[in-house]
């Protein structure tokens, strides 16, 4: 077992764009970690950078205690599933799996229990001497995983091996994989697009941007404490709502919208600035309750999910979202009476985009 | 009126297929169905039918020593151009397609030999050849050795032909080949790279299996133009000297248009398809085999 560190890590293609800005990073053994992130964001450059299929432009990764910035791919102790699984279009099935042992030149006995083991574990023993055009979506994907899981090594990289499956067979994969690692043991790290992949199936995430490290942390943390605007809205379905707010230091106050203002305590007004992007998350706009105060907004849309609603309200012309559990008929163009939960909303800088304070108190 | 009806189909699909049925009917069917009933006659200059002879066409050039010569330099004319065009092709292919800086240039001149004619290119090959002047005698003078005469010399002028059929049929074979490489995707190499597979291990585990739908179309169209060479022999040696590049089109053509023997020549061209047939169809029994479809 071998930790994986990334420390400044730079890699650009033409010298002059930066896919990957100075990546720090360090992944436990035996970790889950998931690298998650809009589509050019650089998360798949990393995982190739990690598998030794781009080189590193500046920086260095580094196994266990050992620099493995010019050790090549085979021998650093991963494997590898493509996205599009990269099965060998004519070979079986068992030859697909057994062609990493076989080029390691193991025998031939050994190898064919090896296969037979893992095609058992992954419910393939029926499949070996099919071809993989014979097979069903989820099957390659299998195999792909078998052909990964053989050849024993300590590290396992993905690269969004889920996305060519249908939703239901997505899910079940997301669990089935989770286990399998678990019971395995092996360090994953999994790239994905999938921000409920990400949130389920990871220890641990980091969420990447124009090649940059937005934040590192438990899928709860970054749920609960983005770092920034992109996070927040990144993370969580819908995402956060955000409007920029005005800070009153007279009253002392928030003025969110012409209609809404909520008031702030001394010691947290110090920390503001002029201006926030107010930020609060859709479960948080909650049916008015005793005793905090209610604010009114006009309803502009309602969707109806049968175990829950998402009721989009106008603030001074942008739409935000609210999520209350049930069935909730309003009309569009009523008023829609809602407290805002205050220990989860999260202050913005304005120019940095970074966070200021989470909760409204002090 | 029922029969027009339940017959609409078929006359639309004849409709939509009449412009091949024309140009096929014209320039194949038509000239192969007269070729076969003029291998039954003897012919006048004109080329018109005279006297039926049944199978003696045929007799006669079984028995015949020139067309069995032929046979057998048109076989050895295919032995020496396919085998050795295909494997170039697949060589220069190989490294075309690794990513090396300026390989678009390589790319361009290798598979250029595609748009040179062969009358062209053979009136090229016929400078190279001269035995006084041809660039080929110059250099073998100057490590001063003896000068060949390579379109003259009964045993050599098959091998220069061949060489030159081969040049001509690389950039062809080249870019099919490319275009077949091109087609492999990337992320199996890859995949075979983190298993620890090196260069050749790829290239025999991969490569080549992938590659065999477009081997087999290259070695299928090559054995087939190889049997049909005609251009190159005509300006280069006429079929000479001592009939040793008398290949089989050639010979029909000679037959025919030289010594106005229609019916001898077209019992040729007969068994010249029969040839062809024969080869296509064991090459797709056997041969096709070992090819993986995807």
């Amino acid at each position: 077992m071998e930790r994986v560190k990334l420390e400044n890590v730079k890699k650009s293609y033409d010298k002059q764009t930066e896919v990957l800005r100075d990546i720090n990073v360090e992944i436990e053994p035996g970790e889950f970690f998931v690298l998650v992130g809009p589509s050019g964001c650089g998360k798949s450059t990393m995982l190739r950078v990690i598998a030794g299929l781009e080189e590193i432009s500046a920086g260095s990764l580094i196994f266990g205690e050992e620099i493995v910035n010019d050790i090549h791919p085979s021998k650093r102790g991963i494997t590898m599933v493509f996205q599009n699984y990269a099965l060998y279009p004519h070979m079986t099935v068992a030859e697909n799996i057994g062609f990493g042992l076989q080029v390691k030149k193991l025998g031939k006995q050994l190898r064919k229990e090896k296969i037979e083991e893992v095609a058992a574990m992954l419910g393939l023993s029926d499949y070996l001497s099919r071809k993989p055009r014979q097979l069903s979506g989820g099957q390659r994907q299998r195999v792909a995983l078998a052909r990964a899981i053989v050849n024993e090594q300590p590290i396992c990289l993905m690269d969004e091996p889920l996305s060519n499956l249908d939703a239901k067979l997505r899910a079940h994969m997301r669990s089935e994989l989770r286990r399998l690692q678990k019971k395995l043991g092996f360090t994953m790290i999994y790239v994905t697009h999938d921000q409920v992949e990400a949130m389920t199936m990871g220890d641990r995430m980091m969420i990447l941007d124009k090649g940059i490290a937005q934040q590192i942390g438990s899928p709860m943390d970054i749920y609960n404490y983005p770092e920034n605007t992109f996070v927040a809205t990144f993370i969580g379905s819908p995402p956060m709502n955000l409007k920029k707010a005005i800070v009153q230091a007279g009253a002392p106050a928030i003025r969110l919208s012409s209609t809404i203002t909520l008031s702030v305590e001394a010691e947290l007004l110090e920390k503001l600035p002029d201006s926030v992007i107010f930020g609060i998350r859709p479960e948080h706009l909650v049916q008015p309750v005793e005793g905090s105060k209610i604010y009114k907004a006009p309803v502009v849309n309602v969707a109806l999910l049968g175990n829950e609603t998402l009721i989009s309200l106008d603030l001074d012309g942008e739409e935000w979202i609210c999520k209350w559990g049930g069935q909730w008929h309003y009309k569009v163009g009523q008023s829609l009476e809602f407290s805002i939960n205050e220990e989860e909303v999260c202050l913005f800088d304005p120019e940095t985009e970074k966070i200021i304070q989470k909760g409204m108190k002090g | 009126m029922k029969l027009w009806k339940r017959t609409v189909n078929v006359r639309v699909g004849l409709l939509y297929l009449l412009p091949s049925i024309i140009l096929f009917g014209l320039f194949v069917f038509y000239p192969m169905a007269k070729t076969i009933y003029l291998s039954f006659f003897l012919t006048n200059q004109n080329g018109l039918p005279v006297y039926f002879n049944g199978l003696e066409n045929y007799t006669f050039i079984f028995s015949s020593d020139e067309f069995r010569n032929s046979m057998k330099a048109t076989l050895l004319f295919v032995v020496y151009t396919v085998p050795v065009s295909v494997l170039i092709a697949l060589i220069m292919a190989i490294l075309a397609n690794e990513k090396l800086k300026g390989v678009g240039f390589y790319r361009t001149i290798f598979s250029s030999t595609m748009g040179i004619s062969v009358a062209a290119s053979a009136v090229v090959w016929l400078f190279l050849f001269h035995p006084s002047v041809g660039a080929f005698n110059n250099i073998l003078k100057t490590v001063d050795l003896p000068a060949v005469q390579w379109l003259l010399d009964p045993d050599w002028a098959l091998l220069s032909v061949s060489l030159t059929t081969i040049w001509m049929n690389i950039g062809f074979n080249f870019l099919v080949i490319l275009g077949g490489l091109q087609n492999i995707d990337e992320s199996l190499y890859e995949s075979a790279t983190i298993d620890g597979a090196g260069y050749f291990t790829k290239l025999r585990r991969i490569t080549i299996p992938l590659l065999s739908p477009t081997l087999f179309f290259i070695i299928t169209i090559s054995l087939i133009n190889a049997f049909q060479s005609f251009g190159q022999i005509d300006i280069l040696t006429k079929g000479g000297p001592i009939q040793s590049t008398n290949l089989v089109v050639y010979s029909i053509y000679k037959e025919a248009f030289v010594n106005y023997q229609f019916g001898t020549a077209s019992a040729q061209a007969i068994v010249l398809f029969g040839v062809v047939l024969i080869v296509t169809i064991l090459q797709f029994k056997f041969g096709e085999r070992k090819v993986h479809y995807q």
